[in-house]
């Protein structure tokens, strides 16, 4: 627990550098961290070490061209990145999906969101200095990782969806498989639970550290499970629903403030793991009614949607991800823009971070989740 | 180069060249550096993970540079990140290994049209290793290092200067660095 | 409220009459430049409207037209309603009232568009490039940006290849060749 101690302004003030390597830092990011002592007067991001140019390339490319570039904006969370820009370009064809394409997108995105966070939570406490759960759900990640590159061929990028539909079809065998991952891994979740979730010493570093309120938390485009955590109840699966999930029966955990404030670091971190467990109730519904049917709607070889913009969005691991496309009615994109979650969220840590001490910076970048190409593109 | 190993009723003793028992010493505790920028880095953890585990071989992740052996460049490489990732070379201490892991950091990977990304990790560091993939899988990671493995039982230690070591690889930036202010 | 209606409002209250542009998929409203900063404060303050989420705020070059336009999507979690601005600046000359006190998530986008369009926004409290080193030359986003030959001595193109074309990517059919028929 710490307090916002008053900070005071004759000290002499020291400046750190933390990054671009650091061994917890969320991929390549860096901080310039002014401090006084142990107490932080602001800690100033500096971004751009992973900035690829993915939207200049978009206009390089033809329209399903682009689509394994899009797997590298956010590897971690491939197919919601993969789906939103598919359903911007849906959008502007006016294509119908067939519904076991649909279906199948749900059972992919939910998986990888499943996967993704486990990357997270194991991030948020090997950073705490917990090494032990973060190997455990590596373990669980593998067996992702098995059943998606029994789907679509690839562990990591998976280049799985297509612009009308997915790409690859799946038998009983895999349905099987995907089963017995969930019977296994439902009582997983609660064995974390009791091994981590509720430690005290991870419940006294991450309890009312960094508290976002909801204003600021809107203010500053905060969106995902970090805007949950604040208190305002909205997903986009629920509240602006696309794809399959207007079938799907799942809550939304939002955060209460359950061992301290709402909106601290520990709310972010636990709001997850009860999405994971809402995620496995989706695969499960989905499993039960998948329909017969084409995988791919047909669309021309050479796509060229007519001129004019389209943005939609996914709500993605790491909140709304979203596409804004324009197009001039040629092969290529005119312009593709990014709206990622980990931009905003890294853009409020020079306002919270006043006050705040070294060790708390790192609880704080683990748990607001942010990761370098998502918010470098 | 490598020594003989028997096992006899008394006790195993390895018998060769002192070139090769300390080669053998020293490929069997081959530490990497934590490092990684993009995609590349999940697969690099996943192979230090349970299932591939690359601490069998003794190789353990390390957080500073100075106390590694191998730079493993995981990930695409931006013309940002160079000069540091320069410093981090400069600063590990001689014997050192590169491993360019993936497209990316072989030669600049699906990111030919991009403006931002170096088109290869060879362009500013000497590189021993290259493996294919994007990602590549942990065992060709493992085969990779496996390979350093291999060069390093070839390394001729005590044929050069005594207690200078110099790796004969060519180096495209030997003095400054990608840095014009170092 | 649908965007119409949105545009209808904001319209009244600014007292112009707002180009509504509905093309295929999403429609959008165009500000003049001078009212930007007062039509984005009373979209913010507005309790009908209460577009208080800036989801993103981002440039397209235009040089056929000889400006950069700004895009601002906003949404509001209270009426659950969407709406889109645009606003067009000088291509020469660009710049833009910032937008930062309205929404504090703006201090980011508006740097991000600095520095890859070169708007510039008087205003912001925190203008300088973001996602490029400091010493970069050029907006890599404007349709006509050339790429350097070598950043800080790394060569842009790899040694033996010849340098990509950086321009629109021009696909041509591959001719088919004609069947003489006998």
């Amino acid at each position: 627990m710490t307090e916002i101690l008053q900070v005071a302004p004759d000290r002499e003030e020291l400046v750190l550098n933390m990054g671009p390597h650091h061994p917890s830092t969320h991929g390549v990011l860096r901080f310039v961290v002014h401090t006084d002592g142990e107490i932080m007067r602001k800690a100033v991001p500096d971004v751009g070490y992973l900035h690829r140019g993915l939207e200049k390339i978009a206009e390089l490319q033809t329209y399903p061209g682009y689509m394994p570039y899009t797997d590298r904006i956010n590897y971690l969370e491939a197919m919601f990145c993969n789906m939103a820009y598919a359903t911007a370009v849906e959008k502007l064809l006016g294509t119908e999906i067939p519904p076991r394409a649909e279906i199948l997108r749900v059972i992919a995105c939910e998986l990888n969101r499943i996967a993704s966070h486990h990357i997270t939570l194991g991030c948020i406490t090997m950073d705490l200095g917990a090494f032990t759960p973060f190997v455990y759900l590596l373990r669980e990640r593998e067996k992702i990782n098995d059943l998606m590159e029994a789907l679509c061929g690839n562990r990591l990028t998976f280049n799985y969806m297509r612009i009308g539909g997915v790409s690859q079809d799946v038998d009983d065998k895999w349905l099987k498989q995907l089963e017995t991952f969930l019977d296994h891994f439902e009582p997983v979740i609660d064995e974390f639970d009791k091994l981590i979730s509720y430690n005290e010493i991870l419940v006294k570093r991450m309890a009312e550290v960094a508290v976002i309120c909801a204003e600021d938390a809107v203010g500053f485009g905060l969106v995902g499970p970090n805007l949950r955590a604040s208190g305002v109840d909205w997903d986009v699966r629920r509240d602006l629903p696309y794809g399959a999930y207007p079938q799907m029966a799942f809550q939304v955990p939002v955060g209460i403030g359950e061992k301290g404030v709402v909106g601290d670091c520990f709310d972010r971190f636990i709001v997850r793991v009860e999405e994971m467990r809402q995620s496995c109730k989706i695969i499960r519904q989905c499993l039960s009614n998948l329909p017969e049917g084409d995988i791919k709607a047909k669309v021309p070889k050479m796509l060229k949607p007519p001129a004019g913009e389209v943005y939609s969005c996914v709500e993605g691991a790491r909140g709304e991800m979203g596409v804004y496309l324009v197009s001039d009615g040629t092969t290529s994109p005119y312009r593709l823009k990014w709206r990622t979650g980990s931009f905003a969220g890294l853009s409020i840590i020079e306002h919270i971070s006043r006050g705040l001490m070294i060790a708390d910076l790192v609880a704080v970048i683990a748990t607001l989740d942010v990761i370098a190409p998502e918010m470098d593109r | 180069m490598s020594p003989i190993i028997e096992r006899g009723p008394e006790g195993s003793f390895a018998v060769g060249p002192i070139d090769g028992l300390l080669n053998l010493a020293r490929k069997h505790s081959l530490w990497y550096l934590l490092f990684g920028t993009a995609c590349c880095a999940i697969e690099l953890m996943q192979t230090g993970g349970p299932r591939t585990d690359a601490d069998r071989f003794g190789m353990v992740f390390r957080s500073t540079p100075r106390q590694a052996d191998v730079l493993v460049l995981a990930g695409t490489i931006t013309y940002k990140m160079a000069s540091r990732i320069r410093l981090l070379y400069d600063q590990m201490a001689e014997p050192k290994y590169v491993i360019a892991m993936g497209s990316c950091a072989n030669t600049g990977g699906l990111f030919q049209n991009s403006y931002a990304v170096v088109k290869g990790g060879d362009l500013f560091l000497p590189v021993d290793v290259y493996i294919p993939g994007c990602p590549p899988r942990p065992e060709s990671l493992c085969e990779g290092l496996m390979l350093i493995q291999q060069k390093m039982e070839r390394e001729p230690w005590l044929k050069k200067a005594w207690g200078k070591y110099k790796s004969d690889k060519e180096d495209p930036m030997p003095t400054e660095g990608c840095d014009p202010l170092r | 409220m649908t965007p119409k209606e949105i545009c209808g409002k904001l319209a009244d209250k600014l007292g112009l009459v707002l180009d509504f542009k509905e093309e295929a998929g999403d429609p959008w409203a165009s500000i003049p430049t001078d009212k930007w900063q007062q039509a984005c404060r009373i979209a913010r303050e507005e309790p009908e409207l209460s577009l208080d989420f800036l989801r993103s705020l981002c440039g397209v070059d235009r040089p056929d037209d000889g400006e950069i336009e700004i895009v601002v999507h906003l949404f509001s979690y209270k009426h659950r309603h969407a709406f889109v601005m645009h606003t067009k600046t000088d291509r020469a000359a660009p710049r833009l009232e910032s937008v930062s006190g309205i929404w504090p998530a703006a201090i980011w986008h508006e740097r991000e568009t600095f520095d890859l369009f070169g708007v510039d926004f008087p205003g912001n409290p925190d203008l300088r490039r973001i996602l490029l080193p400091d010493d970069w030359v050029g907006h890599p986003l404007l349709k006509d940006y050339e790429e350097q030959e070598s950043y800080r001595g790394i060569p842009t193109t790899r040694p033996g290849y010849e340098k990509k074309p950086f321009g629109p990517r021009l696909k041509k059919a591959k001719p088919v060749p004609k069947k003489e028929e006998q």
